[in-house]
């Protein structure tokens, strides 16, 4: 009769079983010198702005993994609902799965409503699931969307706390984007000059923050349409070189040659055909 | 705010242990959970009909991997379906009356009574239906599902458990 006889009902979820063990080996690799690997992040430059007819949100393409760029071409704008999409910041994972999640929920409550789901419903369930995990989920986000009520924008930050507002900005590039921002905002912008404002927030972000680069992704929502232009603008393109450095043939000189030829013969031959099934 | 639920007695027909192994370690009435909203006792050494640490059944324990939680959001996920229910029902309460809560928390206890044998995962539908979470996903559905989980207890052991034949 071993302790595995009688099995405890695990209910699902988060298992925190690793906790104490991962405690230790980290205590113990730090003795040691190393470090334990970090998480990808979204070191970050999104936005979102509010202009007549809808919401327009942007994001820069880079993902990070410490200091190396561990994707160049990461889409950060998540599709949430027809007409709502969210722009996520922090921890990769946690963003895809965070926003995946309420996605699912969402479609789920609309289908039980039998209406178009609001951003205002979204923005609630969002900011419940980050309290209940008290900030180790994380993931700052910016929700945008238009429903019936009119073009909503929120900001989520990753423990639980939500600002509704014309404009918001958020990630590690969020000081470099807002100044764009407080500077050319105004209320009622047409859909052209609310792109370039957003294109040039990002454009600050990724210029001038080192976790933010690449291209800038723009989001635009307006009743009944969603463009999702992906890349809107390749702000920064891989250099092209200028000279060629292979030697060209014959700049080696050749002194002398020795020529073996190898008399193999064959002995057996069969055709093994590839599953590709 | 203190609110008085009516001691349930939980005379039923059916052993007590089937119910104690149900719900875990919960072998008193509701109204011992009100006292914290975060009943302690999933750290307590895991207490076995007599009270102390069952260590037939679930091997050794250590003081020190009892005394604290090895994550500060372990115990508050542990508790969280418990303190949801207990939040809607005194919410329910005070909207409608004393029945309402009542009435339900009868028909919980009924549909938590439908299960599978013991060493199999049950779906527990009743359950999810009378609570609402049938159309919710959340990472309990996602992460770690007891359907495709490694382990199985010993068909034979746990019926024998369930039963009280042990």
């Amino acid at each position: 009769m071993a302790t595995v006889s009688v099995c405890q009902y695990h209910p699902g979820g988060f298992s925190f079983e690793n906790c104490k063990r991962n405690a230790l080996l980290e205590a113990d690799i730090t003795k040691l010198g190393f470090s334990s690997p970090a998480a990808r992040k979204t070191g970050t430059t999104i936005c979102g702005v509010v202009y007549k007819d809808g919401v327009v949100l942007g994001a820069d393409t880079r993902a990070t993994e410490g200091m190396v760029v561990a994707d160049k071409n990461c889409s950060k704008i998540h599709y949430i609902s027809p007409n709502i999409y969210c722009c996520g910041a922090g921890t990769a994972a946690d963003t895809e799965m965070t926003t995946q999640i309420i996605s699912s929920n969402l479609e789920l409550h609309s289908l039980s409503t039998g209406r178009l789901p609001r951003v205002a419903t979204a923005n609630r369930m969002l900011k419940q699931m980050l309290f209940r995990y008290q900030g180790y989920i994380g993931a700052a986000l910016v929700l945008g969307g238009v429903d019936c009520t009119g073009p909503h924008l929120y900001s989520i930050y990753p423990h639980g706390s939500t600002d509704k507002l014309p404009y918001v900005t958020m990630g590690s590039g969020s000081l470099a984007a807002m100044a764009v921002f407080e500077d050319r905002y105004r209320p009622n912008m047409e859909e052209e000059e609310a792109k370039r404002l957003v294109r040039d927030a990002i454009a600050a972000g990724i210029f001038n923050d080192l976790g933010s680069g690449s291209n800038i992704d723009l989001c635009v929502i307006t009743k009944g349409k969603v463009d999702y232009l992906r890349p809107h603008d390749v702000a920064n393109k891989k250099g092209v070189r200028t000279g060629s450095y292979r030697y060209k043939h014959g700049t080696t000189g050749v002194l002398t040659k020795v020529v073996i030829p190898l008399n193999l013969e064959v002995v057996d031959e069969s055709v093994h055909t590839m599953d590709t099934s | 705010m203190i609110t008085v639920f009516p001691e349930i007695d939980r005379k039923c027909i059916y052993a007590d242990r089937q119910d104690e192994i149900r719900l875990k370690m919960n072998t008193r009435g509701l109204r011992s959970q009100l006292k914290d909203s975060v009943p302690v006792t999933g750290l307590c050494p895991q207490a076995g009909p007599y009270g102390v640490q069952d260590s037939l059944r679930r091997g050794f324990s250590s003081v020190k991997n009892e005394l604290l939680p090895s994550h500060p959001l372990e115990l508050s996920e542990k508790n969280f379906q418990l303190n949801q229910d207990k939040m809607n029902f005194n919410t329910l309460r005070n909207i409608q009356g004393l029945h309402a809560p009542l009435k339900l928390q009868m028909e919980y206890r009924a549909a938590r009574q439908i299960q599978r044998l013991p060493f199999l995962p049950s779906s527990n539908l009743a359950l999810d239906t009378l609570r609402g979470s049938d159309d919710y996903i959340g990472f309990e559905d996602i992460l770690n599902d007891p359907v495709q989980s490694e382990m199985m207890g010993d068909p034979h052991i746990m019926t024998e458990y369930k039963l009280g034949v042990l």
